[in-house]
């Protein structure tokens, strides 16, 4: 049986802040330890398969770290785009969503996306003292939609439009 | 056959013309074309362009670090660089494989064949197929998993299950889909769960019905077409492999065994901690990438190729019923002892995939693989080697270490180096035959893409050597010219030249 609300980490641990989500994630599975409604997984890119993790859940959070955002973080609801990213070994969320709507049969589930800002993602660098607060600041935010995994209230928290990438 | 393209004799006054990068594999590579006035193909090289560095930064590290280490030579393939650092650690732990105890070999076993699953599942379908479904020159727009989904849907989302399978068994091994851990020195960090198994089980039989379905597509398809396929990149070399004792086919642990183009042995049974004995390694001017070769017979006609075609023709047998039925049928493709069609990759590929379902099954049916008796220790060691068959073939892995446990020197043979010359060759013989004298166009370049894809290289983990890169430096002035030249050859000398 599927956990109905999966928590999907992506970036690279060993790559300074693009190791926000991951780190994000592991906080979360520690704190959710033994609930079996809620499910974390991490990996260093999106790619097709992971829209099969998507199918069967009735909520789904990816999260990740951008250098783009000019916000600390952003939650935002996904819509599925077949973007340029899908040639690619690294694809959007949104492109993910495509996929699962071309091959599962199924309605796809509320997706959202949270976006925690990171400042440099150089290799074997840890994570920078702004990405520290970031996190944090992130980790107060997200918390409690956790614990409460209710559309509506989700969308009312969303800081962000509709987000396609 | 087509040794004389490897270099033209003027290259200055040749048009030139580039395929970079090289889609649809593993890491970055590019092929350079040199066409004279008609478009006759001069020169055809395939180049690594990437340079990586292994074996030199994983000096001064500890030796209990290198399984971890080593996987990150590779996001598609980090099992097997694992498993091969493991075997050879526990050599310096001073266990020898068939001391391990048989829930940790149980294991690693079914680690290893999660990872090929999902890696030949991952190049079939997501890479290969394209080409094979939609034909070598069909629109761009079409060579991708995508449009496999659309027009081929079943197969399509058989293939990415298939590998998402592959992927669920290495995260219920080792924690990850990717660069988990699993394998320590003497054994393993931890052991299946009831939980776990169960989880695999649930989808095992619909895996097997799936690779099985695989088989057939990938025969009809070679079948439909016959001379063309068969002719089509082919190169008639030697094979090299493990293999089980009674020359059965082997991933995890085996000997030596090669076999020539006529299927007469070179090697049987060979004991792969003498693997130095057998097997030098060229470097080439041009190229990342070296030249490996069997001594015995010499650098000039000692290459051999590896992986799935490989296995396929040096084995005598296979442990599972329904690979092994494939395996007959696929001998019997050729009249010859050996298969040497390129395009026959994809076909013995599958036929593993097919293999690593069924073993998975007996594996996880097998009562030891929930048993927590999972490490052992024995005497110190200084050197440890450890070679296994990944998804794309033999690979060695080489360490010395200090009394202090710290590492002195590595030596790795990754499976893609070993198909070196036989891409080339490959490339060599598709650019002679198919593009030679034609009007270049991008649909007809793909032919040449078609051909290395088959060998499915792994070209991140093939470029690790340092030392021994040659180098070339010119200086420009303004106007464009060179004034002057450096040469570092592979020997480190360097010279001056022009």
């Amino acid at each position: 049986m599927k956990a109905k609300l999966l928590v999907f980490a992506y970036g690279n641990l060993s790559r300074g802040d693009d190791a926000l989500a991951p780190l994000l994630a592991e906080t979360i599975e520690q704190d959710f330890s033994g609930d079996l409604q809620l499910e974390v997984l991490t990996d260093f890119q999106l790619q097709i398969e992971h829209a099969l993790d998507i199918e069967g859940r009735e909520l789904v959070l990816f999260m990740d770290a951008s250098v783009n955002s000019t916000e600390i973080f952003t939650l935002s609801e996904l819509q599925a785009e077949k973007d340029k990213s899908y040639t690619t070994h690294a694809m959007s969320p949104a492109s993910v969503l495509q996929v699962y709507q071309d091959i599962i049969k199924t309605p796809l589930p509320p997706c959202f996306l949270l976006t925690i800002q990171g400042m440099a993602f150089e290799l074997g660098e840890p994570l920078s003292a702004e990405a520290q607060s970031n996190l944090k600041q992130a980790q107060a935010f997200i918390m409690p939609l956790l614990h409460r995994p209710e559309l509506n209230f989700w969308r009312e928290q969303c800081t962000g439009a509709a987000c396609f990438a | 056959m087509y040794e004389n393209l490897e270099t033209a004799n003027n290259p200055d006054n040749l048009k030139r013309v580039v395929v970079d990068p090289v889609s649809r594999v593993e890491g970055h590579g590019k092929v350079t074309l040199l066409l004279d006035e008609n478009n006759k193909v001069q020169q055809a090289r395939l180049h690594i362009v990437e340079f990586r560095g292994f074996e030199k930064f994983i000096q001064g590290r500890p030796y209990w670090e290198l399984p971890v280490l080593v996987q990150r030579l590779c996001g598609i393939c980090p099992v097997s660089h694992h498993l091969a650092a493991a075997k050879a650690i526990d050599q310096l732990v001073g266990v020898d494989p068939e001391n391990l105890p048989p829930a940790a070999d149980k294991l690693r076993r079914l680690l290893h064949f999660g990872q090929i699953l999902q890696s030949h599942s991952l190049h079939f379908f997501h890479l290969a197929s394209p080409d094979l479904l939609f034909g070598f020159e069909s629109d761009i727009s079409k060579r991708n998993i995508f449009a496999v989904l659309n027009e081929y849907s079943d197969i399509g989302l058989q293939g990415v299950k298939l590998r998402k399978y592959g992927q669920e068994v290495i995260r219920m091994v080792s924690g990850k889909r990717i660069h988990g851990t699993g394998a320590i020195a003497g054994g393993m960090n931890k052991p299946l769960t009831k939980a776990e198994r169960d989880y695999l089980l649930e989808d095992v039989d619909q895996m097997i019905a799936w690779s099985a379905g695989a088989v057939e597509l990938v025969q009809k398809v070679l079948q439909s077409n016959r001379p063309y396929y068969d002719e089509f990149a082919t190169v008639p070399t030697s094979y090299l492999g493990l293999t089980k004792e009674n020359g059965g086919l082997e991933f995890y642990h085996g000997g030596i065994r090669a076999k020539d183009a006529l299927g007469n042995l070179l090697m049987n049974n060979v004991d792969y901690c003498k693997y130095n004995d057998y097997i030098h390694e060229e470097v080439r001017s041009w190229t990342y990438m070296k030249f490996p070769y069997l001594t015995a017979l010499g650098v000039d006609k000692g290459s051999y190729r590896v992986g799935p075609l490989a296995r396929m023709n040096i084995c005598d047998s296979i442990d599972t019923p329904l690979a092994e039925q494939a395996r007959l049928i696929f001998k019997l493709h050729s009249d010859n002892p050996m298969v040497h069609s390129t395009l026959a990759f994809h076909w013995a590929r599958l036929i593993e995939v097919l293999h690593c379902a069924e073993s998975i099954k007996n594996l996880l049916h097998d009562p030891d693989i929930l048993s927590s008796d999972l490490e052992v220790q024995g005497e110190k060691r200084f050197e440890g080697i450890g070679v296994i068959e990944a998804p794309r073939g033999t690979l060695f892995h080489h360490y010395q270490v200090d009394e202090n446990d710290i590492v002195t020197k590595a030596n790795l043979i990754v499976s893609t180096t070993s198909n070196n010359q036989a891409m080339n060759e490959s490339v060599r013989q598709v650019a002679a035959e198919y593009l030679s004298g034609q009007e270049l166009t991008e649909p007809l370049l793909n032919n040449v893409e078609v051909a290395i894809r088959a060998y499915d290289p792994c070209l991140s983990c093939a470029t690790h050597a340092v030392g021994k890169m040659p180098l070339q430096l010119e200086l420009v002035d303004a106007q464009g010219e060179v004034v002057d030249k450096l040469i570092k050859h592979n020997d480190g000398h360097v010279e001056r030249a022009g």
